[in-house]
């Protein structure tokens, strides 16, 4: 999904570098020596002190009561929210049954035929075969579902998304506000919000789309905003020359010549929406996250999976496509009349396809025609679990590892980051944002710590914290390895990309599936599927940081007699420093949005405090470990922020 | 242009006509995905227990093949269920454990939703060992010896205390509270779900470890691995009513069904049937021990105990 580009490599001078580094830590030393006195003497405690605490549960409370109560008799509701629920349920659907009026027949033919007209025969086979596979599952009605939720917020998404970006690329003010919102949305991880949708809407479907809405705008806004931006300023002064009006300028030169920023937006909002779609089944969302969801809770790794591969098909399908349509018109040669045919005849094609199929009387999908994979895939986890879980001699089992990993990683982590006092927690996190950033990151990276105290939620907190920072050294440690061995060496990363590929499409949730059969559940699953899903990215990241290292440096390294690990370690890993910083603050950012889902399969902690404010109808609880998510997404990519803003941070 | 700001008027004024007068009411919105495709259809909730699954499975079955309707289920959490359920986003819950704060705003405040009687069924809510550990050590089946035992039930998760294992985060439970106001030594473990806890009691139990956990009847596993309960402090009325301070065991609740009240009006024969719908603890085990343990899918486990016992299920349509 988070398609990275790496900045231009920027060679920075590491000692003088080192010395700014002291210089800030010595002030900060200095400022601690002052204030760490006072704080403790005012309020000596090893966790955060009750003082500094406000309870936010109980209004919070009063305020999801008051809005249940009211939810059928207040006019906000009735001629506000009201409105905005039922133009989704009613949005919703029309495309629903327009879906399953075309049949699978025509539904399948239909994405086949633009698939092909758009990216090609390859990928109309492939969109065909993906959607046949997704009924040969049994998973028709559900895919059909998840498309119909996901065709209406993708537009909306893409309408809102464009004006804003209309907005902020047009005026500099609007940028200036817009610009920090969005990027700071964009770091935080989808389960936080959730939350703030379900108290306004209830559960079901409109809270559903809404979130996904907020969640997948973004991306179109910031790519719409720099893609007129970016616009080429010598075409615009020509364009300008001839003497056209602002509006005529927008129309003809700015927005045509921002195409291909477009398109990635369009993608990158596509496949947020598919990922949150799939993860808002928590919420009600229906379709095929839902059939997940029952099937996680019922640890029925068969039905999950078969839920599970239409969400990677249409993930990978609908990519692939518009992926396709950002690269440009492919059509050498194709004038545009035969273009135009080639639409009215798949048009027709398709047409004729569904109309086929509606006389055949084959609308659903055939209950004869599907295939139960749950059962032997049961039967495979059965026999993984007997056999690979525990006792397996001399390595172990993956239970054995897992609740190694458990005792000796994870525990004292946690225990360790408990038992700090709180003003060293918040040092260090001023440190560490300063030492990397600029003194901007570092006061918000210890305001939102503090704001997490502030919440009283500073315990689970720092266990979701801990959860991370295993899950990220992991993660560095794999992806910096096979990183450097893609960069060394062309067949190796021949072979990872398309692998990276699939992998980055995936949506966060369907990780969980694979763990659960293979760790159980608990705390060490959740850093497994959150290693996974963050591996992928900073690999890529690695890998393209070290390539772009100065071929000339290398090249004196060599002549001067360093060895292979030497060049590694002394040319190639100091001068891609920035894209290595920059696979980190991903790192971190990935791992946390998939360490908060893993509370569904018993990863405790703030994620948990999420599910059960979900589950119990206690929202409160929900929005404060919501919050709190909010606050240590913040800090955590502060902290890990490069002193120079990612210039161009895909997603 | 006159032309124009009258059809944009008249345009305004038919879609406020449409919406019904300017006001919206979302709880009466159905799901997008009910009834598409004109059928004679309901929504049942299904809870995650297979005790749940078993009654919606049979409900579903009967309706379907004997009154001809279209049953959706969806699955909704406890809690969040009875807020769908006033909604009218599902039209019933077969089998509730008692929500005295959701009973009053509901079915008393708002009356969205009407009592639909018993499902024959008691259900009870406890803390359980294994058979064979309280075989070996008869006095850890009352509250007062588990902290002699605290440091054998330790584990991964619950650190240096023993380790109570709770299921699902949505089901009922006071089992911090009593912990901390019993002062017992240990940790209250959540697996996340219920068949994550069935996962790993069956773990345990090939190996006879010993285990306590959060447990409740009627529960087909009691069938694969038998287990005793723990004596807590004797349930009183009312010893529950303050959360933080409950020290006492969970009460005997008669589980309840419940409707929609628009569709327990307006539902028909469905409606009628859902009310009559009463079984016993051995028939729920019968179907639940079929789709849990011998993998039947809910439909095919429903269908080998209807065609079992037709004359239980025909007073039901009568």
């Amino acid at each position: 999904m988070a398609t990275v580009t790496a900045p231009a490599t920027r060679v920075s001078l590491p000692g003088f570098l080192k010395h700014r580094a002291a210089a800030k830590l010595a002030l900060l030393a200095l400022a601690a020596a002052i204030l760490v006195p006072l704080a403790d003497a005012q309020w000596a405690s090893g966790s955060w002190p009750a003082a500094l605490t406000v309870d936010l549960t109980q209004p919070l409370g009063r305020v999801s009561d008051w809005i249940i109560d009211n939810r059928d008799s207040h006019p906000l509701f009735l001629y506000g929210f009201g409105y905005v629920s039922n133009a989704v349920v009613l949005s919703v659907r029309a495309v629903y049954l327009v879906l399953l009026a075309a049949g699978w027949a025509g539904v399948t033919a239909v994405a086949a035929l633009v698939a092909w007209r758009v990216a090609g025969v390859r990928l109309g086979l492939g969109a065909a075969a993906a959607f046949l596979t997704c009924g040969l599952l049994g998973m028709w009605i559900p895919t059909m579902q998840t498309l119909a939720l996901m065709v209406v917020a993708v537009l909306v998404s893409v309408a809102v998304g464009a004006v804003l970006g209309l907005a902020a690329g047009l005026s500099d003010r609007m940028d200036r506000v817009l610009r920090p919102v969005l990027d700071t949305m964009q770091v935080l991880p989808a389960f936080a919000y959730l939350l703030p949708v379900v108290l306004v809407f209830g559960i079901g479907v409109p809270a559903a789309v809404l979130a996904t809405v907020v969640y997948a705008a973004p991306p179109m806004a910031r790519l719409t905003a720099l893609g007129l931006r970016g616009a080429d300023k010598e075409v615009l002064e020509a364009v300008e020359s001839l003497g056209a009006t602002s509006r005529q300028r927008l129309l003809t030169a700015r927005i045509p010549l921002a195409r291909k920023e477009l398109l990635l937006g369009l993608n990158q909002t596509i496949m947020m929406a598919l990922s949150m779609a799939v993860i808002a089944s928590v919420i009600g969302a229906g379709g095929l996250g839902d059939r997940v969801y029952q099937a996680l809770a019922s640890v029925d790794v068969g039905a999950a999976l078969a839920a599970g591969i239409p969400i990677v098909l249409l993930a990978v399908v609908l990519d692939r496509v518009t992926g396709a349509a950002g690269e440009g018109d492919s059509g050498g040669g194709h004038t545009g009349l035969s273009r135009r045919a080639g639409w009215a005849y798949a048009l027709a094609a398709a047409v004729a396809v569904a109309l086929v199929g509606r006389f055949a009387g084959r609308l659903d999908w055939p209950g004869s025609w599907t295939l139960n994979i749950a059962e032997p895939v049961n039967r495979a986890v059965d026999w993984m679990t007997d056999h690979l879980y525990s006792g397996v001699p001399v390595i172990g089992g993956t239970a054995d590892w897992a609740g190694h990993f458990t005792t000796w990683v994870l525990d004292p982590l946690r225990d360790g980051l408990q038992a700090l006092p709180w003003w060293s927690v918040l040092l260090i996190v001023a440190a560490l944002a300063w030492v990397i950033g600029t003194w901007r990151t570092a006061l918000t990276a210890v305001l939102a710590m503090a704001a997490i105290g502030v919440l009283g939620v500073w315990k689970p907190s720092l266990d979701t914290l801990s959860q991370v920072l295993a899950a990220v050294a992991v993660t560095l440690v794999l992806g910096f390895a096979t990183g450097i061995a893609a960069a060394r060496n062309d067949r190796v990363e021949r072979l990872l990309r398309p692998v990276l590929d699939v992998f980055q499409t995936m949506p966060q949730f369907v990780y969980l599936i694979p763990v659960v059969a293979l760790f159980g559940v608990g705390r060490a699953p959740a850093v497994a599927a959150a290693v996974v899903y963050a591996l992928p990215a900073v690999v890529r990241i690695t890998t393209q940081g070290l390539r772009q290292v100065d071929p000339a440096a290398l090249e004196s390294a060599r002549s001067l007699g360093a060895s292979s690990g030497q060049q590694i370690r002394q040319v190639q890993l100091p001068l891609a420093r920035p894209a290595l910083l920059l696979a980190l603050n991903q790192g971190v950012v990935l791992v946390l949005a998939v360490v908060i889902i893993g509370g569904l399969v018993g990863g405790g902690a703030l994620g948990y405090d999420v599910v059960f404010g979900l589950a119990q109808g206690d929202l409160a609880t929900g929005l404060v470990a919501g919050a709190a998510i909010v606050c240590l997404g913040l800090m955590l990519d502060r902290v890990t922020q490069p002193t120079e803003r990612r210039a161009k941070k895909g997603a | 242009m006159r032309i124009r700001t009258t059809a944009t008027v008249a345009g305004a004024s038919a879609l406020l006509l449409l919406t019904g007068c300017g006001a919206a009411d979302m709880t009466k919105q159905a799901s997008p995905f009910a009834n598409a495709q004109g059928a004679k259809s309901l929504t049942l909730s299904v809870q995650s227990w297979v005790g749940a699954q078993a009654n919606v499975a049979v409900a579903q079955y009967l309706l379907e093949h004997k009154l001809g309707y279209r049953v959706d289920t969806v699955q909704v959490d406890e809690v969040p269920a009875w807020d769908a359920l006033s909604q009218g986003r599902v039209d019933a819950i077969l089998e509730d454990w008692g929500h005295p704060d959701q009973e009053q705003r509901y079915v008393k405040d708002k009356k969205t939703i009407t009592p639909g009687g018993g499902l024959g069924v008691t259900g009870h809510i406890g803390w359980f060992v294994p058979t064979y550990f309280a075989k070996q050590h008869p006095d850890v089946t009352n509250w007062k010896n588990l902290n002699k035992y605290a440091a054998q039930l330790r584990t991964a998760e619950s650190g240096g205390k023993g380790q109570l294992m709770d299921g699902s985060p949505s089901y009922v439970t006071n089992d911090k509270a009593l912990v901390k106001n019993l002062n017992l030594d240990f940790q209250v473990v959540f697996a996340g779900s219920e068949a994550a806890q069935i996962t790993q009691m069956r773990q345990f139990a090939k190996e006879k470890k010993p285990f306590l956990t959060y447990w409740y009847a009627p529960q087909w596993l009691f069938k694969k691995v038998p287990m005793t309960e723990v004596k807590l402090p004797a349930y009183k009325e009312g010893c529950d009513a303050d959360p933080a301070k409950v020290a006492c065991a969970y009460p005997h609740t008669p589980l309840q069904k419940y409707l929609n009240a628009g569709f327990a009006k307006n539902g028909g024969k469905a409606a009628a049937f859902l009310k009559k719908f009463r079984w016993t603890t051995e028939d729920q085990n019968e179907v639940s021990l079929m789709i849990a343990d011998q993998k039947l899918t809910p439909e095919d486990a429903a269908k080998k105990w209807v065609d079992g016992h037709a004359s239980t299920w025909k007073a039901w349509l009568s």
